[in-house]
C-alpha cells in the first residue's frame, strides 16, 4: 500500500514540475479535432453524424501519445529494475503507475470532452454519453496501453510499436463507446453498452496489470 | 506418452523425429490438398442460390478455420514457453507468426473475392470480418514485436506474453456470427449437429479442412527445423549433419 501511494504521489508530483508532458496530447487532441471540419466541410449536419468516430480516434492517438512515457523513465534510471528486485509486488506498482497515467491523460481528456462535441455539433444527450462512455473507457486504455508500454520500454524506437501492439486490443472498446455515442443521438437508451463498457473496464483492471508485471520483469530481466 | 513428448522438447530429438517425418506429411497434404480441390471444382454440384461461386467456400472456410486455430496453437506454445520455459516452444512461436498472418490473409481475401458475387460488396465492416482483420493485427503485432527484439534476451518470453494477451480476441472472434445476426453467415461445420449442407457439399469441404490442417503443420515444422539449425549452429550435431548434406 506504501508503495502504491507513494508511486502515485511521486508521478503527479513530476508531472505537475513539467506540465508541458502533460499538455501536450491534449493540445494535438484539440488539434486533431480541428482538423476535421477543415478537411471534411464544415457543415453541421455531416460533422454531428461522424462526430462520435473523430472524437474518438483522436482520444485514442492522444492517449496512445502519452503511452509511451509510463515506464520509461523509470527504466532510465534504474527504479523500475529496483522495484522489480524489492519485495513489493510489481502487480500493485503497475497498478499505481496506470492510475497516475489516467489522472494524468485519461482524466484531462475527459473534462476535454464537452468541448469537442461542441465543436463537431453533437447534442445534448449525445455530449453525456461521449463525456460518460469516456470515463468509463480510458483506465482501460492506459490498464491496455500499460502492457504495451511495459513489452517495449526496454526498445530504442519503441513508440510506434506500442500502437500496433495495444490497437487490436482497442477495437472492441471502440465499437461499443461509438456505438453508445450513436444510440444517444438517436435517444434511444444507452444502460446497456455503459454495463459493458464496465465489464470490460473491470476485466482489464484485474488481468492487464498481471500481463504488465510480467512484461516488466522481461524488460528487467536483461 | 508425457515421456514421449518431453523428450520432443529437445531441439535435437525433435529434428531427427521431424525429418523421418517431414516428406511423407508434404506429400500427403499436397495431395489431399490437390484431390480436395479438384473435387471441389469439379464434382460438387453448384449451389441452388450461389451458383459455381459457392466452390470458393472450399478455400476460404479451411482458411479462416485455421487463422483462428493457428493463434490458438501459438497461444498453446507461448503457455508451455513461459510455463514450463521449453526453449522449442519459442521456436514454435516465431515460426507459426508469419504462417498464420498469411492464412489469415488468404482467408479475408478469399472471402472477398467470395463476397463480390454473393453480397455484392468486397468487404462490410461487420462483426466476424472486423474481428477476423483484427486478428490478422494481432499476428501482425507478435511479428513486429520479435524483429525489434530480435537480439535481446527477453524477446522470447515478451512475444510469448503478447500471444497469450491477444487470444482473448479468440472468443469474439469464433462467436460473433452467433452473438451478432450480420451479413456473413454462420458456422458450416459443429461439433454436435449435423451440418446444415447436403453430403455432397460437406464431405469435400471436410477433406480440405484436413488437408489444410496436414499442409499448415507441413510448413510449420519445416520452418521449426530451419530455425533449430540456425539456433544451434555451433553444436556438434548441427555441424554433422551440414557437413554429411
Amino acid at each position: 500500500m506504501n508503495l502504491f501511494i507513494a508511486s502515485v504521489q511521486r508521478d503527479l508530483l513530476v508531472h505537475f514540475r513539467h506540465p508541458s508532458e502533460v499538455l501536450n496530447p491534449l493540445v494535438f487532441f484539440i488539434v486533431v479535432i480541428s482538423l476535421f471540419p477543415l478537411g471534411i466541410g464544415p457543415e453541421p449536419g455531416q460533422l454531428k453524424e461522424i462526430a462520435p468516430g473523430i472524437v474518438w480516434v483522436a482520444a485514442l492517438l492522444a492517449t496512445l501519445m502519452s503511452m509511451d512515457s509510463m515506464f520509461r523513465s523509470d527504466f532510465e534510471d534504474g527504479s523500475l529494475e529496483q522495484v522489480v528486485l524489492s519485495e513489493q509486488s510489481t502487480f500493485i506498482f503497475v497498478l499505481a503507475k496506470v492510475i497516475s497515467h489516467w489522472l494524468l491523460s485519461g482524466l484531462p481528456l475527459v473534462l476535454l470532452m464537452p468541448l469537442a462535441a461542441l465543436l463537431l455539433f453533437l447534442s445534448e444527450a449525445g455530449i453525456w454519453a461521449l463525456t460518460l462512455s469516456l470515463l468509463l473507457v480510458s483506465p482501460t486504455l492506459s490498464l491496455l496501453g500499460g502492457i504495451g508500454a511495459a513489452l517495449t520500454v526496454g526498445l530504442p524506437r519503441g513508440g510506434l510499436l506500442v500502437t500496433i501492439l495495444v490497437m487490436p486490443l482497442y477495437v472492441p472498446v471502440l465499437v461499443l463507446a461509438t456505438a453508445m455515442v450513436q444510440a444517444a443521438e438517436a435517444g434511444s437508451d444507452t444502460i446497456g453498452y455503459v454495463y459493458w463498457l464496465l465489464a470490460i473496464l473491470f476485466g482489464s483492471v484485474c488481468l492487464a496489470p498481471i500481463a504488465t508485471a510480467a512484461a516488466v520483469n522481461v524488460a528487467t530481466d536483461q | 506418452m508425457l515421456n514421449w513428448l518431453h523428450r520432443l522438447g529437445s531441439s535435437k530429438i525433435f529434428f531427427e523425429v521431424s525429418g523421418r517425418w517431414q516428406v511423407p506429411l508434404l506429400l500427403l497434404s499436397v495431395l489431399m490438398l490437390t484431390g480436395g480441390a479438384a473435387w471441389a471444382l469439379l464434382f460438387v454440384p453448384p449451389d441452388y442460390q450461389q451458383g459455381h461461386s459457392v466452390r470458393i467456400m472450399y478455400i476460404h472456410v479451411p482458411a479462416a478455420i485455421l487463422a483462428q486455430s493457428g493463434y490458438v496453437m501459438m497461444a498453446g506454445a507461448a503457455a508451455v514457453f513461459l510455463i514450463w520455459r521449453i526453449k522449442l516452444a519459442d521456436v514454435a512461436v516465431k515460426c507459426i507468426a508469419p504462417l498464420g498472418a498469411s492464412i489469415t490473409f488468404l482467408a479475408l481475401v478469399t472471402g472477398a473475392i467470395w463476397g463480390k458475387p454473393t453480397w455484392g460488396t468486397w468487404w462490410v465492416w461487420d462483426a466476424r470480418l472486423t474481428s477476423t482483420l483484427v486478428l490478422f493485427f494481432l499476428y501482425i503485432g507478435v511479428i513486429a514485436l520479435r524483429s525489434a527484439m530480435e537480439r535481446q534476451a527477453g524477446a522470447g518470453r515478451a512475444c510469448a506474453i503478447l500471444a497469450l494477451v491477444g487470444v482473448v480476441n479468440l472468443p469474439v472472434i469464433k462467436f460473433s456470427v452467433e452473438w451478432w445476426y450480420t451479413l456473413h453467415q454462420p458456422a458450416s461445420f459443429s461439433l454436435t449437429e449435423k451440418p446444415a449442407m447436403p453430403v455432397e457439399m460437406w464431405l469435400p469441404l471436410l477433406v480440405m479442412v484436413v488437408a489444410y490442417y496436414l499442409f499448415f503443420f507441413a510448413i510449420w515444422i519445416m520452418r521449426i527445423r530451419n530455425e533449430i539449425l540456425l539456433r544451434e549452429k555451433n553444436t556438434d550435431w548441427v555441424k554433422q549433419w551440414l557437413a554429411v548434406r
